[in-house]
């Protein structure tokens, strides 16, 4: 697995470098300081700002990440030539341990019918002193004794809209004390002396993307002003720590391969790919403070998001998560399986771009903040290749009909109608195995 | 037909004491295309009549109606989508005017208290026949904004902000002396209104509201409001130094759409629900709810304030298009009606609201005579004023007046119309099924 991530990392540098001796851009050069007063006024409304990115390309999208994944295999492992009804028929040939159903019960047994939820048991039909009053009150509770461990648990049935910003905050513990909104200023300050090429690729990213999005268009400003203190954070390195990743390095000029003249490149390790500010966009709708915004949106990638996107065996990684995804289709819905695999529709192609983004720009905003709920409380990403799953199982009676890729592409376009806790409760614990 | 016993319930004004006919076809014309025609083509049983032949329904535009309404005969079945006199209430120096009289009239027959709730309209003078009034408030208050706006164009047209009096010179009283006039182009009416400084703002983005309330008659007011509406927002940042941007501050779509900044693709609007989701998840649901009920508050005391007013032909129904705008602390402005709000679609989501909109209000004019009369909610409309306010409750309502009072209305709630029509209408085939 480090072989791979080692040589994917490679590739991803050697792209940003050659994008870089192309368009004659330094990685980073200081701003003369006419341009970094003009930036510090305009620093509310980036967004205003239309810079000439045409020559700009992201540096990677998913699918190039989705055909690394797919090449990935174990030259150890020897699981005999014959084929027989085990044979993983999906894209990753990676034999990693993924839960079966069984075990997803247990792991999730919040989310069983007899509990109640929200997402599902506070809809207009059912009464609010069956479980949606009693829950608030539950939730101001845990809120007043700021334990964040009882939070944790409290929040796998859901967080109540109001409660929801300061709950997530202390799951992650986040507070914001003068030190860390002094920390977020000084990377403002670096962002005004220092241009990053990887800026100019965030510009690009967020204009393509969250600009877009009919709801977080708003947002854009924010979004500048997280990602580009983000590039800077050298704390974030820290994460490395636990990832199988390394931070890509760069040289001083003129000094390639000499050690002392490294730095890592960008400053935080992380280079952005095409979607990546999909990741802050929905925290936006929560909290409106810049410096807490970004600390939580800081610690949330540090604790998950950076499992998407980089190769390693842990559970919640991005590999483990395909292939769950892959097993419970194939062996709980193998006749759907299986006609998408004969028309060149396999599911993980389909189902890719939305596990790496954690469904933020694919479901709507209520039902997103209700899934990411769930991952806090279970400390997991294994529910995103869950839902991924359910909704594959919801849809299947159109897939079944469709002859093409495109075709089953099409059916799965919009997920923006979709409930999610009632979908990954029936997938689980209503549908006969 | 003698009247139900029951005083508490009062049906919403479908012909009472009479059998009301079932029609074979209901023959409609208008001259808007888009969503409306879209609507009423679709609609079973109804048909397109052009040119001078005989409608029974009639969804006109309001040059028409000034031009043709009184000398037309109307069958008593037969509707039309306006009120004779409704520039009452959408033209902004009339609705003022209105208003100014009605909170009056409030604050002599129930004090000062209840007067106030009529205060959700920045302070507005006619021009120029108000100029002294308006120079007297503006040397009160230096340094403030104001908005200029003539009072009858739509769509944002005309309007622009000043801070200092030579910038409406144009409109000073004596500065014509009699010799003069007659040369003098008579210059348009506008009204100078406060404007509002501290707008609530969503991303750094000023926005406003389109809310609809649907009026099927002013003697008794008998009123609906839409659940879903929208808000729009303007494209760039909004500061009060830049007052000569006329992008920043108004945020009409129309407007906008010629902003260089317009990206046709970004749609500048959210459905209602997502912004009563992202004030309840910033200020909590009380805070909601208390907006929310305010916005009640506007539409009711207004359609009040011209009630005496318009002529309430049962003919006329009417669908406005009321603009809302929320400052920092929460409160409710009303910036104006719109007797005809557009009905193009700027986009699908635009498209589906305008539609669903649009048949919920042919249902309710109900040409079909299908509804009792009784009914507190058709489709995404729910009843809000019936000659009193409607309650949630089902039953009597509370004469006590012991305050548990919650009002029928559910702007920017969940819109499961299509669930709640399939039983409406499914119902109200068995009740037939019975009585006949």
């Amino acid at each position: 697995m480090r072989k791979a991530q080692g040589s994917w990392e490679k590739r991803i540098l050697k792209s940003l470098n050659s994008m870089c001796t192309e368009l004659s851009i330094p990685l980073a050069r200081k701003r003369p300081v006419g341009e970094q007063k003009e930036l510090l006024n305009k620093w509310n409304e980036m967004g205003t700002d239309e810079p000439d990115l045409s020559l700009f390309r992201p540096v990677y999208a998913p699918k190039d990440f989705l055909e690394v994944l797919i090449n990935l295999r174990n030259p150890n492992y020897e699981n005999g030539d014959s084929l027989s009804f085990r044979t993983h028929l999906g894209l990753i040939q990676v034999p990693l341990k993924v839960k079966d159903i069984p075990e997803l019960k247990e792991f999730f047994v919040e989310l069983g019918l007899t509990t109640g939820q929200l997402g599902i048991d506070d809809s207009t039909q059912v009464p609010p002193e069956l479980f949606e009053n009693e829950h608030v009150r539950i939730g101001q509770k845990v809120l007043a004794e700021q334990d964040s461990a009882a939070a944790q648990q409290y929040i796998r049935q859901g967080s109540p809209t109001a409660l929801r910003a300061e709950l997530w905050a202390l799951i992650l513990n986040i507070s914001s004390q003068p030190e860390d909104i002094l920390y977020y200023e000084q990377l403002k300050t670096n962002v005004i002396q220092h241009d990053l090429l990887v800026d100019s690729l965030i510009y690009k990213d967020v204009k393509l993307t969250a600009s877009n999005d009919d709801y977080y268009f708003v947002f854009e400003d924010y979004l500048y002003q997280v990602l580009l203190c983000f590039s800077r954070d050298t704390s974030v390195l820290g994460h490395f720590a636990y990832n199988s990743a390394s931070p890509p390095k760069s040289y001083i000029r003129g000094k390639l391969g000499l050690e002392e003249y490294a730095v890592f490149y960008p400053p935080n390790g992380v280079i952005p790919f095409h979607g990546f500010s999909m990741y802050v966009a929905p925290l936006c709708f929560l909290y409106h403070e810049p410096s807490k915004l970004y600390q939580i949106f800081r610690e949330m990638y540090v604790r998950f998001f950076f499992r998407l996107h980089s190769i390693s065996s842990h559970p919640s990684g991005i590999v483990s998560l395909c292939l769950l995804f892959e097993t419970l289709l194939q062996t709980y819905l193998p006749q759907l399986f299986y006609h998408l695999r004969e028309i060149g529709a396999q599911p993980l192609r389909i189902s890719f771009k939305w596990m790496v983004r954690a469904f933020s720009g694919y479901l709507a905003t209520d039902q997103l903040l209700l899934l990411w709920d769930r991952i806090l409380g279970y400390n997991s990403l294994e529910i995103l290749a869950v839902l991924a799953a359910a909704v594959f199982a919801f849809r299947a009676v159109n897939l079944m009909e469709v002859t093409s890729l495109a075709a089953a592409e099409a059916v799965l376009a919009d997920l923006s109608t979709l409930k999610v806790m009632p979908l990954l409760q029936i997938f689980l614990f209503a549908t006969v195995t | 037909m003698s009247r139900p016993k029951n005083q508490n319930y009062k049906g919403h004004g479908l012909s009472k004491g009479k059998e009301r006919e079932q029609r074979a076809s209901i023959r409609f014309k208008t001259t808007l295309m888009n969503t409306l025609m879209d609507v009423l083509r679709h609609r079973p049983g109804w048909v397109e009549v052009k040119d001078e032949g005989e409608w029974d329904f009639y969804w006109c535009d309001v040059s028409w109606l000034r031009e043709n309404f009184d000398h037309t005969y109307m069958d008593e079945h037969v509707r039309i989508s306006h009120f004779r006199n409704h520039y009452e209430l959408t033209r902004k120096n009339y609705m003022v005017k209105n208003l100014k009289r009605f909170r009056k009239q409030l604050e002599r027959e129930a004090g000062k208290l209840e007067a106030a709730k009529c205060d959700f309209f920045p302070k507005t003078f006619e021009m120029p026949c108000e100029y002294h009034l308006f120079v007297e408030e503006f040397r009160k208050n230096p340094g403030i904004t104001w908005i200029m706006k003539p009072v009858a164009r739509s769509q944002g047209k005309g309007i622009f902000l000043f801070r200092r009096l030579k910038d409406i010179m144009d409109w000073r009283k004596d500065a014509r002396s009699s010799d003069d006039q007659k040369d003098e182009i008579p210059v348009e009416n506008y009204v100078a209104q406060r404007y509002i400084e501290n707008p609530y703002l969503i991303g750094g983005r000023k926005f406003d509201l389109r809310v609809y309330v649907l009026v099927m008659s002013y003697i008794p007011l008998r009123a609906w409001l839409y659940r879903d509406g929208f808000a729009r927002f303007s494209n760039t940042r909004f500061t009060l130094s830049s007052i000569d941007d006329q992008y920043v501050h108004l945020t009409n779509v129309a407007v906008q759409k010629t902003s260089p900044d317009y990206h046709p693709k970004k749609g500048c609007k959210w459905m209602l629900q997502r912004f009563r989701q992202y004030l309840a998840s910033k200020h909590g649901p009380e805070a909601v709810e208390t907006l929310f009920s305010d916005m009640d508050n506007i539409f009711v005391k207004s359609l009040q304030s011209v009630q005496k007013v318009i002529i309430s032909d049962k003919h006329c129904f009417e669908l406005y298009g009321y603009d809302i705008l929320i400052d920092q602390t929460l409160k409710p402005w009303l910036l104006e009606v719109n007797a005809s709000p557009s009905l193009t679609a700027s986009s699908q989501e635009d498209y589906e609201l305008k539609t669903c909109l649009l048949e919920d209000t042919l249902h309710v004019v109900d040409m079909e005579a299908r509804l009792t009369g009784r009914e507190k909610r058709v489709g995404g409309f729910d009843l809000m004023w019936n000659d009193g306010p409607v309650s949630r409750e089902e039953g009597p309502p509370d004469l006590s007046g012991m305050g548990n009072f919650v009002a029928n209305t559910h702007l920017g709630c969940v819109n499961d119309r299509n669930n709640q029509l399939r039983q409406l209408f499914r119902s109200l085939q068995n009740q037939k099924k019975v009585s006949s």
